[in-house]
């Protein structure tokens, strides 16, 4: 964007929300909006400490394996979905019901399924990110050329070179979009699964934060999480842009 | 001068010394109620090509995909060397009218497809790849990918693709349609130049009259509502004419007439 032919750097509006976040927090309107520079200091004070560092490696270790399951699996079943028409069937109105469906909900059915621990948590942040990764690896089957399919299959593909040669690629524009998706939603899925499964992690922080109404603190972590959900979702696009190229011409 | 024989062509087809590289026999092929092809039988002279000419919805590209084993015929069956086609195989190649190439891979990684999918081992594929495409003129464009060359060019990847498998037969569903006339005109140079050259069976299916006229041995013209093959021409002197000079012979001018006057009614 320019401005009376000033080019602006890119994302230059977050220094206009941040100088409005200063001001309000200044302000002293409420508690719960402490001034951006406190909460910046408090996050470099406490991104060092021993809790944090817990609560960031037990997040990362939840959410990178709840994403994990959810592309591995999602990935080929999306595709499945794509290619056979009775699996698609089967399967199409439970991946849209849980899409749709308050997955919060679950939770505590998923406590009593696979006990307070790690393995629940890692469950809900893959129910959270699957179902648009299944979609969108479904979609972009669907619209693979024809042609592609019959190309392969004349020059002597068996399923598994169709799979992994053509379908794969074919669909991988959609693919990595769904991901993409997907891991904005495993960011939430860690975090509700931390607040109500058991008190770990950065859910444990929140919960410590907010019940001592220590908001520069609140804020602090919640930034922490949204630059990461940012930068992977970032990166993911930059994937996503790579493949573009193709995406118009299948 | 030599007019076409027809019935000279039907009696070649059952005679037992003929030499047959692709036999179809009785094949029916049925979706649903619609009958796309009816009890067709029609056979493919060795080291020959063959064009499939006829209006839209004449079963012609059916019949190629049953040929080439990617449709299963409802009745009937075709015969790749004497032996029956169960489905796709090494002995035949396609060449598809959209080129169908992997927008994702390269030109060298996309001739080398067919082999890749076989098994042969990268450098050696890639050597065979590297041959075909110096043959169909794209030296120096190999590590292009598809959208950075024109429609031509594409159909070039196609063919190559198709050669570097070394099948018997080639099948070639509409290939030069969707090039520009131009291109076309060379495309078709340059397929009488295959033909002669690389002692293989082309299956070629096309709307073009010209076009099927030009580069073919034997020309099935088929009809719709029933599908089937009405007659087949084959032109008695135009192989052994210069190609410059065939758009302006006789014999040429006549059979497309011909064609044109057999398939005017069946047109909308």
């Amino acid at each position: 964007m320019t401005i009376y032919g000033y080019r602006l750097p890119a994302m230059s509006s977050l220094i206009l929300w941040g100088l409005l976040w200063e001001i309000v927090g200044r302000m002293g309107l409420t508690f719960f909006v402490p001034p951006l520079s406190e909460v910046v200091v408090t996050l470099f004070s406490v991104i060092g400490t021993t809790p944090f560092l817990k609560a960031l490696s037990e997040t990362a270790y939840a959410f990178a394996a709840g994403v994990f399951f959810a592309t591995v699996i999602g990935i080929p079943v999306g595709i499945l979905m794509g290619k056979n028409r009775l699996i698609d069937e089967l399967l199409l109105p439970w991946v849209n019901m849980f899409l749709s469906a308050p997955l919060t909900a679950l939770v505590p059915v998923l406590m009593v399924l696979f006990g307070f621990g790690m393995k629940s948590i890692i469950i809900t942040t893959t129910l959270f990110a699957i179902w648009i990764i299944i979609l969108n690896a479904r979609a972009g089957v669907l619209q693979i050329n024809r042609s592609l399919v019959e190309m392969a299959h004349s020059y002597g593909a068996n399923p598994l070179q169709a799979f992994y040669k053509i379908y794969f690629w074919a669909a991988l524009p959609e693919i990595l979009g769904g991901v993409r998706i997907g891991v904005i939603r495993a960011v939430k899925g860690v975090i509700i699964g931390q607040l109500l499964i058991s008190i770990v992690g950065f859910g444990a922080l929140f919960e410590l934060y907010a019940n001592n109404f220590l908001m520069a603190h609140f804020w602090a972590v919640l930034l922490v999480l949204f630059a990461m959900a940012f930068t992977v979702s970032e990166l993911l696009a930059y994937l996503e842009r790579r493949v573009s190229y193709y995406a118009a011409k299948r | 001068m030599v007019m076409p024989q027809i019935k000279e062509a039907v009696d070649s087809f059952d005679a037992p010394g003929a030499d047959n590289a692709v036999v179809a026999r009785g094949v029916t092929k049925n979706y649903g109620n619609v009958e796309a092809l009816k009890n067709m039988t029609l056979s493919f002279p060795r080291g020959q090509l063959t064009s499939l000419l006829g209006p839209s919805g004449c079963g012609k590209t059916t019949l190629l995909k049953i040929i080439a084993g990617l449709l299963k015929p409802t009745s009937g069956e075709i015969e790749v060397n004497g032996r029956p086609v169960t489905g796709p195989g090494p002995d035949r190649a396609f060449v598809f009218q959209d080129f169908a190439l992997l927008p994702w891979a390269n030109v060298l990684r996309n001739v080398a497809f067919g082999l890749e999918l076989r098994g042969v081992a990268k450098s050696e594929r890639e050597a065979i790849a590297e041959r075909y495409i110096a043959e169909v003129g794209l030296s120096g464009f190999e590590k292009s990918y598809p959208h950075e060359l024109s429609g031509g060019m594409r159909q070039r990847v196609g063919l190559a693709r198709a050669l570097s498998v070394d099948s018997d037969v080639l099948l070639m569903d509409e290939p030069f349609s969707a090039v520009d006339e131009q291109t076309r005109r060379k495309f078709q140079e340059d397929l009488l130049n295959l033909v002669q050259n690389e002692n293989k069976t082309f299956i070629f299916v096309t709307h073009s009259i010209e076009e099927a006229v030009y580069v073919s041995d034997q020309i099935a013209i088929l009809l719709p509502r029933p599908s089937r093959v009405s007659e087949i021409i084959r032109p008695a002197n135009l192989r052994n004419k210069n190609v410059d000079n065939i758009r302006r012979d006789p014999e040429y001018l006549d059979i497309v007439d011909r064609i044109w006057a057999s398939l005017r009614s069946y047109v909308e």
